[in-house]
């Protein structure tokens, strides 16, 4: 339907219920245009003069939000739109031909609309099916363990327009691959256990079990969990009457957008109630009524299983009014959906987002905890986090406590991609060290692992005795291996683009930076760098740590960094000896005003002779 | 922006204290010669600067070409063959080479042909262009051959420091000169990098 033409009235038509399903609310712009786009193909300019019209916003900051998100499209995509995962564990497990194999099937180029409107291909960032890779996403639906035979057969479904519904089940089957279970993913935790015993300890006695389990926030930062709790319990509300009316939310920030990491869809698809349990129990140790799930668009296939899943909740009295049978405890949760945007994940963009605007971080202060969404106390947990406090809700926390090490109690689940044998969900109690992570997933000539993501940090073999711990090795659980074989430049170079493609544009360091470095890594992997490109990344990495806006742009060359003081040959095997070089070929600049003129002079050239100063002048 | 400096170069070797007159040679590539008058701009204290600093090739001179400099100032991008040259010629014998003005950092003004293919437009201009009768597009090898984009010197060779501003004022390149004859690493504060 994509490549056809609405008027302007059809739109309002399509639109309308949309509109009316969240009242006309301006703050869930993201998910209106989000529902709009699955009824009419793509966000026409015409669909978006009619959604400002009926949420009397702006045009121009609703289209300012169209084209924020990767996943909003302003032309048509085509009726089928496949997006290539782009992360590094993918490019190794051979996407890039596979991309190419599809596209010469199809005869489309990359990137372009194939002129019957029928199908575009194209890569995305990370779509967290790193496990089982190479992945996909065909019009937002994962395809995971990609070969050419697979490809040739979707290229033929495509082609004979067969509906998403009707290709083989088993392409979209997405595994948990969980390895080591510890102790959260070693038990059974039926829905609402932690609930009732967080309401059966009290919010304050609940609080208290938080403060002693040392819980650390699983997204990577380490914030002290209870903190946060507390304080949001704790900060005012805009107004008395919104204090009375419970006006402090509750946020699961469920999008998992760190290129390796894929723990949090475990979670949701195979302990949603836990994950359910700990935000109702954040919800009630706070004394919110509100919960909001911010999923990421690229787990969009997790929704219709989670929104079963909080319907059975209702049912079954642990959510809605009354929850767990105590009058006067309300609580909601509703699901949000991202649209393609990693920078979403950091809280504050996260909020923005919710809010229905384009996902640019906050300034803090503020923090989210005193005015967070809707102005309002806020606390945002990554969903393993909440899996946690659902934890010490029923079993304590000095049972918490005593497991992992001092500093970094409890348990993390590690999501382990790459080169093994094993890769999948592995959890551990904090303080195992990297050496044995390897040893059990089977990394035999691991060289290099990429713990935290790109913006984490690259460990190197001397490192491998350093342990996984807020105190020694942080990690928001990516855990990406590398064998010897492996190119690390290049891998570098994954993340640079990374980087540059999700850098949000708010702050000129980071969008002007991850671009310039993407540029010289580019350069240096054509074979034209010299040690002038290597300064430049250096001295961009120290301009962007200080000045970048958010962490986005802060950790941006922290990979390019790391690499180049443990990979450093891999680097410099690829520069020109020479001072500088131009990126492009400049007798080649040339022969355009050579054709033209028909000269083949020794001074329509750049030769050898024309570099010495002076000879050719 | 600005007085950014590439970290491997030290600034000693434009030494303070030393007494020794250092050379300095100036050139406009694909520019307009503005940022040549902006320099002019700074009057009076033309009589300081000669006082500290011996002009090497310069329009200010008419030497031809460039000996061994401290500085070079270079105005304009690159947009021909020719410039390509002078400006290895002044990479390779300025110690210190400095993008000056909105052409050299960016390619400016004469970059925004770089939309057009330079192909089709010779053509029109030389050849197809309504009152043109018999038209040839000149081929004489005294030509520089024009290059299919215009760049910012940047891309050609390695750059020192940039001077944003079209043209920088005549302030702006006093005080860097001054700072940087006095040994100190340039910078251009708000007021000579406001430029509305």
């Amino acid at each position: 339907m994509s490549e056809e033409c609405f008027d302007a009235e059809e739109l309002e038509e399509l639109l309308r219920p949309v509109v009316e399903r969240h009242n006309g609310e301006p703050l869930q712009l993201v998910q209106i245009l989000r529902e709009a786009q699955e009824v009419v193909g793509y966000l026409p300019a015409a669909l978006l003069t009619a959604t400002a019209r009926a949420l009397k916003l702006p045009r121009a900051q609703v289209e300012g939000v169209a084209g924020f998100y990767s996943f909003f499209h302003l032309t048509p995509p085509g009726r089928y739109r496949v997006l290539f995962s782009d992360n590094i564990t993918d490019r190794m497990l051979g996407s890039g031909e596979l991309l190419d194999r599809l596209c010469n099937k199809l005869w489309v180029e990359r990137r372009k609309l194939s002129e019957d409107g029928l199908v575009s291909v194209d890569t995305t960032s990370c779509t967290g099916m790193c496990d089982q890779g190479p992945a996909l996403l065909v019009n937002g639906q994962p395809l995971t363990r990609l070969s050419g035979e697979r490809i040739d057969r979707i290229s033929e479904l495509i082609r004979a327009q067969l509906p998403l519904g009707d290709w083989p089940a088993e392409y979209f089957r997405v595994e948990d691959n969980i390895r080591r279970r510890d102790t959260l993913l070693s038990a059974e935790w039926p829905a609402g256990e932690a609930l009732r015993a967080a309401i059966a300890r009290g919010s304050e006695a609940m609080l208290a079990e938080m403060k002693l389990s040392n819980l650390r926030g699983r997204g990577g930062a380490g914030f002290t969990t209870a903190i946060k709790w507390e304080s949001a319990r704790r900060a005012a509300c805009h107004t008395e009457a919104d204090a009375q009316a419970g006006a402090r939310y509750v946020i699961c920030n469920a999008d998992e957008g760190e290129p390796g990491t894929f723990k949090d869809r475990v979670l949701l698809s195979s302990y949603p109630d836990l994950v359910f349990d700990g935000l109702s129990v954040a919800g009630f140790t706070i004394g919110a009524r509100k919960g909001l799930i911010y999923l990421r668009g690229e787990y969009a296939y997790l929704l219709p299983a989670l929104r079963e899943n909080l319907e059975r909740r209702r049912r079954s009295g642990l959510l809605g009014r009354a929850v767990g049978g105590e009058v006067g405890l309300d609580f909601e949760i509703d699901i949000h959906l991202g649209a393609g945007a990693y920078v979403c994940g950091e809280e504050t963009a996260l909020l923005e987002s919710l809010e229905g605007k384009r996902g640019i971080p906050r300034i803090r202060p503020p923090f989210p905890v005193t005015a967070g969404y809707r102005g309002q106390p806020t606390v945002v947990n990554n969903v393993e986090t909440l899996c946690k406090a659902a934890l010490i809700a029923i079993r304590g926390g000095a049972w918490f406590a005593g497991l992992g090490t001092k500093q970094s109690t409890g348990s993390k689940l590690l999501s382990i991609s790459g080169d093994v044998e094993m890769p999948g969900i592995y959890e551990y109690p904090f303080g195992v060290s990297v050496e044995q992570v390897l040893q059990d997933c089977g990394a035999g000539n691991a060289q290099a692992v990429q713990v935290s993501g790109p913006s984490g940090v690259c460990l190197a073999m001397h490192e491998f005795s350093r342990s996984i711990a807020f105190e020694d090795v942080p990690t928001a659980g990516a855990f990406m291996v590398f064998g010897s074989h492996r190119d690390m430049f290049e891998v570098a170079r994954n993340f640079a683009h990374f980087f540059k493609h999700e850098s949000c544009g708010f702050c000129t360091p980071c969008r002007v930076g991850t671009s310039l470095v993407a540029n010289c890594m580019d350069k240096i992997g054509k074979g034209l760098g010299t040690q002038y490109e290597i300064n430049q990344i250096f001295k961009i990495h120290r301009l962007l740590h200080a000045a970048s806006h958010c962490g986005l742009g802060q950790a941006a060359c922290n990979p390019l960094f790391d690499t180049l003081q443990k990979f450093r040959p891999a680097y410099e095997r690829r520069l020109c000896s020479l001072d500088f070089e131009p990126a492009f070929d400049l007798d080649q600049a040339l022969a355009a005003a050579r054709q033209m003129t028909g000269r083949d002079d020794p001074a329509a050239h750049f030769g050898f002779a024309a570099r010495l100063p002076g000879v050719a002048s | 922006m600005g007085a950014e400096r590439e970290p491997e170069r030290g600034a000693e070797r434009v030494v303070v204290g030393d007494k020794r007159k250092l050379r300095l040679a100036t050139a406009s590539l694909a520019g307009c010669f503005g940022c040549h008058m902006s320099l002019l701009d700074i009057d009076e204290r033309l009589f300081e600067l000669v006082e500290r600093v011996d002009f090497d090739r310069s329009p200010l001179t008419d030497i031809k070409h460039c000996g061994a400099c401290d500085i070079g100032l270079i105005e304009g991008g690159i947009c021909n063959a020719e410039n390509v040259h002078v400006l290895r010629e002044f990479r390779s014998h300025c110690k210190v080479l400095i993008a000056v003005g909105a052409c050299a950092v960016n390619g400016g003004l004469p970059a925004q042909r770089n939309h057009l293919d330079l192909g089709q437009c010779l053509q029109e201009i030389y050849l197809t262009a309504p009152d043109i009768v018999g038209g040839k597009i000149p081929n004489d090898p005294e030509l520089p051959l024009p290059l299919d984009k215009v760049h910012p010197i940047h891309e050609i060779v390695r750059i020192d420091y940039f001077i944003p501003g079209c043209p920088p004022s005549g302030d702006a390149i006093w005080k860097f000169l001054t700072d940087l004859l006095d040994g100190r690493t340039p910078r251009l504060g708000h007021p000579l990098l406001h430029f509305d």
